[in-house]
Order: C-alpha cells, then sequence, then structure tokens
C-alpha cells in the first residue's frame, strides 16, 4: 500500500456528528468522518445506509439538520455545490454527467470556459485539459466525442472535470459500478497518482476488495447511524463485511460435488447481429446440463447480451440452432422458451424484469397471469393472486413485507430483484438463465441471490449465468466459459480457474480447452 | 414549510381535490374574461347554472348533450391506460356515427329490436376498424400513430361527407345531409315518457348504455386477464414481451376496443339526438372533446363518466350564455383552463417528488434518484 503521501497532521475534511432528517426518518444519525491530505478513505454501508447522503451534504446538495462541516481548518455553510467547488471538493456522480454530443475538452471546460472577448477559446481550453490530464496520468483523448469513448474513459473526464475546477478532494461514487476488471485497476492506478499528488478521494463504494486495495482508512455507516472508522491493513474483508451487515456473513457458497445431467440448453453455431446490424455473434457453441453453473465470463460487447436476448426470444439470430430440453426455441417468441422451460433473471431488471407502474403481486404472475389459479377464463382471481404474492413475500423476505398492493418502483433494487426471482425460481423451469444478477446490489442482497442461484443448481436445474463481476463467475460456476469477440473462446473448471487467467483470455490474449 | 409540504402533498395525492379546484380556476378565469368584456359575471355564470339546473327538462339536455362525451372520454382514456394515446377517437367517432346512419337508412324496415343493436354493431366494428388501421401500420411499420391517426381523422371527416351525397342516402330535400334514419332506428324515449316526466324532446337510451360502457371498460381494465395484458404493454412494453405477451396484438387490441368505444359513441350522437348527418365543413369535434374528458376524469371510467356529464353541462348551459350577450366561447375558456391546470398536477407532482420525504419502512433515501432505481449509493 502506497502510504507515504498520507499526511496524518492535516485534516483536510472533518464532518463532526452530522445528522440529516427527511421528515420523520433520519438518514444520518450522528456520523463522524475525518479525511487526511494524501488520504484514501473509504465509506462502507449497504444500500440505504445513508453514504450518499453524507456525501451530498458534502458536496452542498443537502444542508445537514445539524452538525459542522469543517475544511482545511474552517467551518463551511454550504449552500449548493458551488460552495463546495470553492472549497475544492468535487464530486464523481456515479452516474455521468456528460453531454454526449460534446468532445471531452468541451465537457471538461463546461461553465468556466476561457474567453476570448465574447468568443470561446478553445484552444487554450484543449491546451489546459492535455497539462492537467498528463500532470495526473490520466492520458485521454481531447478531442474525442463522449459517445465514442468507453465507460472507464468517460470517468476519466469526469475526474478530470473535478480537477480542473480545482478539487483537492475527491468525492468517487460508487466509481468501479459500471467498468471492467482491467479499467478498475487502471482506476485505482489513477487514484494512487492523485493521492501522490496530495489529494484526498472519499471513495463510496460497498465493494469490499476494492476498499482493501486501494484505501487507507474505511468509515462504516450502518442504517444511518455511524459504526466505526478502521485502518484498512488492520482488518480483513469478512471483518468489514460484517461490520457494514451487522451480523455474520458467508461469502463462500455452499456447494455440494454434483455431476451434470442431461443437456438443457444447447446453442450451436449461433451468428447474430447487435443494434447497429454488425455481426457480434460469430458462431458460439454452448451447453448447459442439469445440475451444473456455467459461468459466461466476458468484457461487456462480446456478444453475451445478445447471447441472451436470443436465448429468451427477445432478438433473432441470423443462424443457428438453440433448443431447450429438446426444444427448438431458435427465433421463436418468449412465450415458446418460456415453455419449453426457461426462466431468467434479466439483466435490467426495470426495462425487462418488471412493470415498475404494476403493484408486486401483478408482477409476480408476469408469466402465469392467465393460468389457473390466477385466472378463470378471461377473468383475474384476485384473491388467489393476493395469495400467491404475500406467501412469496415471506417466503423471499422482500421487503416491506405488506408490499402486495404497492407498486414495484417503490422499492429498492434488493427487493426489486428478489420479486424476480420469486416468480423466477418458482415458475420451476429447468433452465434458470441470471444476467449480471447482482448489479448494484449490497452484500446482504448479493449473498442471498448466491444462495438461490445455488440451490436451483443444488435441484438439479441447468444455470446460465453471465456477468460482469469475476468474482461471481468464479465463486458460483462449475464451468466457466469465456467469451469473446461472439464465441466462447475457451473454457475451463469452476474450481481451476484463476483471475489473471481469466482476465487475459477475456481480453483474447490466450486460449485453451 | 411544514404546512406548504402538506399542502403540496394534498394536491398531489388527492386527484379528486386537484380537478375541483382546477375546475374553480377555471371558473374564475373565465369571470376574468367576462369582466374584461363588461358583461356582468353573476348575470353569465346565474343563466349558466340556471340554463343547467333549473329544470328537469334542462338536465334531461344535459345527458343527451353529455352522452357521446362520455363514449368518447372513455375511448381516449381505456387508450391512455393501454399506453397509446387515441387521438383519433375524433375519426372512429365519424366513422361510427356514418355506419350506423347506414344501417339505420338501408336496413330501415327491420324492427327496432334488430336494427338498433345492428346499428350499435355497424358503428363499433367500424370505429374499432379505423383504430385497428393505424394499430397496422404502427405495429407493422413503426409508423408513429399520432400523426396516422391526424390523417385519418381527416380521411373520416371527408368519407362522411362523400357517403352523405351519394345519392341512395342523399336527402332529396335542400340539405345538405343525409335522409333521416328510420324511426326503429332511434333510441329517444316514448313521447308519452317524456311529457309525464317532463323532459327534453331528445331524451333517449342513450345514457343507459354509456352506464354499461363504463362499467364494462372498468372490468375489462381492472379485472381480466386482457387488461392486465394490455395495461402491462401500456406501462413497460419490454417487460411484457419478455414476459411473454404479445405486445404487437396488445396494440392492436388496445386501438380497437378504444375505436369501437369511440365509433359507439357516433351511433348515440347519431341514434339519440341528430337522427341524419350534415356535410360538415370542420370537424365537429367529439372525439377531441374526448381527450378534454378523459383528462378531467383523470383516465378513471367513474370519473370520465362524471367528467362527460359536467362537459355536456357546461356545452348545453354554454349555449344559453348569448341570451345575457356573453360569447358562448367563454365555455372554451374555461374548460381550456380546467384541462391545463389539471395537466399541471404532474407539475405538483415533480415539485413533491423532488421535495420527497422518505418513509422509515419505505426503500432507502435516494432524493437525488428516481423512486425504485437501484437504490445503489
Amino acid at each position: 500500500m502506497a502510504r507515504e503521501h498520507l499526511d496524518l497532521s492535516v485534516n483536510v475534511v472533518e464532518m463532526r456528528n452530522i445528522v440529516k432528517k427527511f421528515g420523520d426518518f433520519t438518514a444520518n444519525d450522528g456520523i463522524n468522518l475525518t479525511v487526511h491530505k494524501g488520504e484514501i478513505h473509504a465509506i462502507l454501508g449497504e444500500n440505504g445506509a445513508g453514504k450518499s447522503t453524507l456525501m451530498n451534504q458534502l458536496y452542498g446538495l443537502y444542508k445537514p439538520t445539524s452538525g459542522d462541516i469543517i475544511v482545511n481548518g474552517k467551518k463551511i455553510e454550504m449552500n449548493d455545490p458551488r460552495d463546495a467547488i470553492t472549497a475544492g471538493i468535487g464530486m464523481v456522480h456515479q452516474h455521468f454527467m456528460l453531454i454526449q454530443p460534446f468532445t471531452v475538452t468541451e465537457n471538461i471546460v463546461l461553465g468556466t470556459e476561457p474567453r476570448k472577448g465574447i468568443k470561446l477559446d478553445m484552444e487554450t481550453a484543449r491546451q489546459n485539459v492535455v497539462e492537467i490530464s498528463e500532470k495526473y496520468g490520466l492520458s485521454i483523448d481531447p478531442d474525442a466525442k463522449i459517445e465514442d469513448i468507453s465507460v472507464g474513459m468517460q470517468q476519466r473526464v469526469e475526474i478530470l472535470k473535478a480537477l480542473y475546477r480545482g478539487a483537492d478532494v475527491l468525492i468517487l461514487d460508487e466509481p468501479t459500478a459500471s467498468l471492467t476488471p482491467q479499467e478498475i485497476v487502471e482506476l485505482i492506478d489513477i487514484m494512487h497518482n492523485l493521492t501522490a499528488d496530495g489529494k484526498s478521494i472519499i471513495l463510496i463504494t460497498h465493494k469490499l476488495k476494492e476498499i482493501k486495495e486501494s484505501a487507507d482508512f474505511c468509515t462504516i455507516i450502518r442504517l444511518g447511524k455511524y459504526i466505526d472508522t478502521v485502518d484498512v491493513q488492520t482488518v480483513n474483508e469478512d471483518e468489514l463485511a460484517s461490520m457494514m451487515v451487522g451480523r455474520q456473513v458467508t461469502f463462500s457458497v455452499d456447494k455440494p460435488e454434483m455431476t451434470p445431467g442431461d443437456v438443457v440448453l444447447e446453442v450451436k453455431d449461433l451468428h447474430g447481429v447487435d443494434y447497429r446490424n454488425v455481426e457480434i455473434l460469430r458462431g458460439l457453441d454452448l451447453t448447459v446440463r442439469k445440475g451444473e453453473i456455467v459461468g459466461i465470463a466476458g468484457i461487456d460487447g462480446n456478444g453475451q447480451t445478445e447471447l441472451v436476448e436470443i436465448i429468451t426470444g427477445l432478438r433473432k439470430g441470423t443462424k443457428g440452432a438453440i433448443t431447450v430440453c429438446g426444444v427448438d426455441i431458435f427465433n421463436k417468441p418468449p412465450r415458446v422458451g418460456f415453455e419449453a422451460g426457461v426462466s431468467s433473471i434479466p439483466a435490467d431488471r426495470q426495462k425487462h424484469g418488471l412493470v415498475l407502474d404494476f403493484s408486486v403481486e401483478d408482477n409476480m404472475i408476469l408469466q402465469n397471469y392467465k393460468d389457473v389459479p390466477f385466472a378463470k377464463g378471461i377473468i383475474l382471481q384476485r384473491d388467489a393472486i393476493r395469495d400467491f404474492a404475500s406467501e412469496k413475500i415471506k417466503k423471499y423476505d422482500v421487503r416491506p413485507g405488506d408490499c402486495e398492493a404497492r407498486p414495484a418502483g417503490t422499492l429498492s433494487g434488493g427487493n426489486q430483484q428478489k420479486v424476480i426471482i420469486a416468480r423466477e425460481v418458482e415458475n420451476d423451469k429447468d433452465l434458470l438463465i441470471a444476467v449480471n444478477p447482482t448489479r448494484g446490489l449490497d452484500v446482504g442482497a448479493i449473498e442471498y441471490v448466491h444462495k438461490y442461484i445455488v440451490e436451483q443448481r443444488n435441484k438439479g436445474k441447468a444455470v446460465l449465468l453471465v456477468s460482469f463481476e469475476l468474482d461471481e463467475i468464479m465463486s458460483l460456476s462449475d464451468r466457466i466459459d469465456v467469451i469473446y469477440a461472439g464465441k466462447i473462446v475457451s473454457e475451463v473448471a469452476g474450481k481451476d480457474a484463476d483471475e489473471n487467467e481469466l482476465g487475459l483470455m477475456m481480453a483474447g490474449g490466450k486460449q485453451h480447452g | 414549510m411544514d404546512k406548504k409540504k402538506t399542502l403540496l402533498d394534498f394536491f398531489a395525492e388527492n386527484k379528486f381535490i386537484h380537478t375541483l379546484l382546477s375546475i374553480i380556476i377555471g371558473f374564475l378565469v373565465g369571470a376574468i374574461f367576462l369582466a374584461v368584456m363588461g358583461i356582468s359575471v353573476s348575470e353569465a355564470y346565474g343563466r349558466l347554472f340556471q340554463s343547467v339546473f333549473s329544470s328537469v327538462k334542462s338536465l334531461s339536455y344535459c345527458v343527451v348533450y353529455a352522452t357521446p362525451y362520455i363514449a368518447t372520454g372513455l375511448s381516449v382514456a381505456f387508450s391512455f391506460k393501454t399506453g397509446v394515446f387515441n387521438i383519433g377517437a375524433e375519426g372512429q367517432f365519424v366513422v361510427g356515427s356514418m355506419s350506423a346512419c347506414v344501417v339505420g337508412i338501408l336496413f330501415g324496415n327491420l324492427p327496432s329490436a334488430v336494427l338498433i343493436p345492428l346499428c350499435f354493431l355497424a358503428a363499433a366494428v367500424a370505429g374499432a376498424l379505423w383504430g385497428m388501421i393505424v394499430g397496422f401500420l404502427k405495429t407493422k411499420w413503426g409508423i408513429n400513430e399520432v400523426l396516422s391517426m391526424i390523417m385519418f381523422n381527416w380521411i373520416a371527416f371527408y368519407l362522411s361527407n362523400y357517403i352523405a351525397g351519394i345519392p341512395a342516402i342523399h336527402n332529396e330535400g335542400t340539405a345538405e345531409a343525409t335522409r333521416n334514419i328510420s324511426e326503429n332506428a332511434r333510441i329517444l324515449l316514448s313521447q308519452d315518457t317524456i311529457k309525464s316526466l317532463g323532459l327534453c324532446p331528445f331524451s333517449n337510451w342513450g345514457i343507459f348504455l354509456a352506464i354499461v360502457m363504463t362499467v364494462l371498460v372498468y372490468f375489462i381494465i381492472q379485472k381480466t386477464v386482457l387488461g392486465y395484458e394490455l395495461k402491462a404493454v401500456g406501462f413497460n412494453r419490454s417487460a411484457a414481451e419478455y414476459g411473454g405477451i404479445n405486445v404487437n396484438r396488445s396494440i392492436l387490441t388496445a386501438l380497437a376496443i378504444s375505436g369501437a368505444l369511440a365509433g359507439l359513441g357516433g351511433a348515440l350522437q347519431l341514434m339519440g339526438m341528430g337522427g341524419r348527418i350534415s356535410v360538415f365543413s370542420s370537424q365537429e369535434g367529439f372525439g377531441f372533446a374526448g381527450i378534454v374528458v378523459a383528462l378531467i376524469g383523470v383516465s378513471n371510467p367513474l370519473g370520465v363518466f362524471i367528467a362527460g356529464l359536467f362537459y355536456g353541462a357546461l356545452t348545453y348551459g354554454g349555449s344559453k350564455l348569448t341570451l345575457v350577450g356573453a360569447p358562448t366561447q367563454v365555455v372554451d375558456i374555461i374548460v381550456g383552463t380546467v384541462v391545463f391546470f389539471i395537466a399541471i398536477s404532474c407539475i405538483f407532482e415533480y415539485i413533491k417528488y423532488l421535495k420527497r420525504t422518505p418513509k422509515a419502512e419505505a426503500p432507502p433515501p435516494i432524493p437525488d434518484e428516481t423512486p425504485g432505481k437501484e437504490a445503489d449509493e
């Protein structure tokens, strides 16, 4: 750990006894935070613990109900983000605030453009941007348009934007949520470069591994309350997790040895195009048997999204064959796949998984609304639907516990995912397809989702797991297929998988198997 | 601060109160215009209310006026609920009306018990087809339904004018209109009933059909498998498709039902009031009024029924405003303002959303995020 830059004698940010109430609800209840010069300080907490609320107060988006914010030894009254920026605080939001058709330079200087008379001085702007990017080792193309560059690059632009405005303290809100493993490594390098230059970084996250890899100190918040601030070097991931959740968390998934049975899903020589009509699947073969979890590892954009869309009937393939339990479902509507035995936890739970304006109970029957007991003839049986939903809400611990009639959109992400899992698992199909099933979920919810996925496998179902989280793939899969450029390029047994080797194969570097 | 918030909550949550408030504002704005024109507000509004509430006869006039508006209002409300915007209710109304008219003239010898259902059927089928053509263009070639519906309103308008001129239908007299439909196709109450109850001469059975339609729309939307499918497609097309619902078929079905409702509205107007169809120089606007009625009734079937009566009463009462020298357009100003302020309700909701108070049992507070978006802090 590069700690030589850490100067414990200088407190750049102090938040003392911060209380923030929204009506009757206390989002932050007496939170303390001290960030030193050159420090990477992680803020750890479950979804809804109050991390973002705390940071939004530091960035001037909310005013604390009580408590003091002290920047560089001076008590500061923040009314809006401009005050924060003046005080040298910059924030990179999880959802980037960039103008897509503008260039990198235009985005960075936005609002503080250098001028020549009434004209914009883009040449100076460009020079400034190049200068600052070289200074911190954040290489970017100043003339590229945002819409043409990767998510990792866009994040760099956001960081540069904050630095350009003179930030000494950078707040990074879930910075790794949408990055590939390689990009995460690069980001951690960038963070260390910045602290070497005397900047301080506040990292909001619920990913323990990244905290261990990058942070110096970690403040844990649970249910709005301050739990502790710990030196990261003195704790391990399990300890961090239990402090965050407030109970013991098990990461290892209980997975008894199983011999895979009959083939459930068989994909042969699949070809397909993406939304731009560019061929993205180039002869993909895949089999998933009963009682095994097959993980598809790969960097986003190598065809995994299209693969799942074609299997689930949302997209047409151009060539190939797909069978589920021997039934041909290639280029058939979703209903055919469903009846042949496909259930799925879709990647985009709000777009495909749920009708957010529908009540939770109506979402629970999304595929079965026509069947007894939910409908008799043309009439929906409201009582039967309610009974079914109540039972599943209890069984799958969806919260709040009386949410049958509430719109699904009012639930938190983790609970929305539980509704989908309840529905798909209860469909009791032979094949479960799970795409990024834990994206955006906290540790408690992730543990829960993993438990159900493995349980399906233990019950003798076939599971196809597509995930950008390599850890997830490695801990759950019996077999890992690496997808690259629209093909499965190699296959390794789950227990033999090595992260670095997989990373290389995902980048198209090495093939075996 | 706290009081303001409560008030805000109140308006955002209570649609009924909000609608009522919008109506009051509508009348206030109307009053300003009357005052500016130098017309006594009390006299004009007095006349308006008097002409609506003074007698059984005037009240029955309002009901007669309201009946077709309820039908087109239901048509538009149904489309709102199912995620399409039926701005084509106007055209569907016109083809429905004309189909009923043709049947009512050509098969005039049939007994009422056969002819009346036949006319309604013709109107419903014509309206449904008119809606489905648009749906077909949308699902097959992705043509925006709002654009094609506006086109189809004009096609219906000129088609109706053309058919009205065909010799078999055309009135041989001087009027630029069709012949009257057969008495057997009329749905008027008997003269004895009208006289003994003191109702207006056009009093008809249509309002009962409107009640049936209201209940039916409520039933389809709330209680049936079909309603579930249509709503799912309306709220979230992708999830509906993912769940195995045939999205294109649902869109067609929704437009067909919506069209049939508007078409029935045309038949109600013809068989209850008009008795014949004139050659028009501009669109009559029953379908467009349906949009207004659906908005005032917040797309709730019962709300639409009440809003239809309100609109009918204003239209009838407004026609009497000339007696005090006020232009009938005052009513349009009132209705326009009402709709405007009802549309503003989304602003109340937005402000409330910005100032939203997370509840203790609710999902984690992420006030800078949409509710239900992933709660990843």
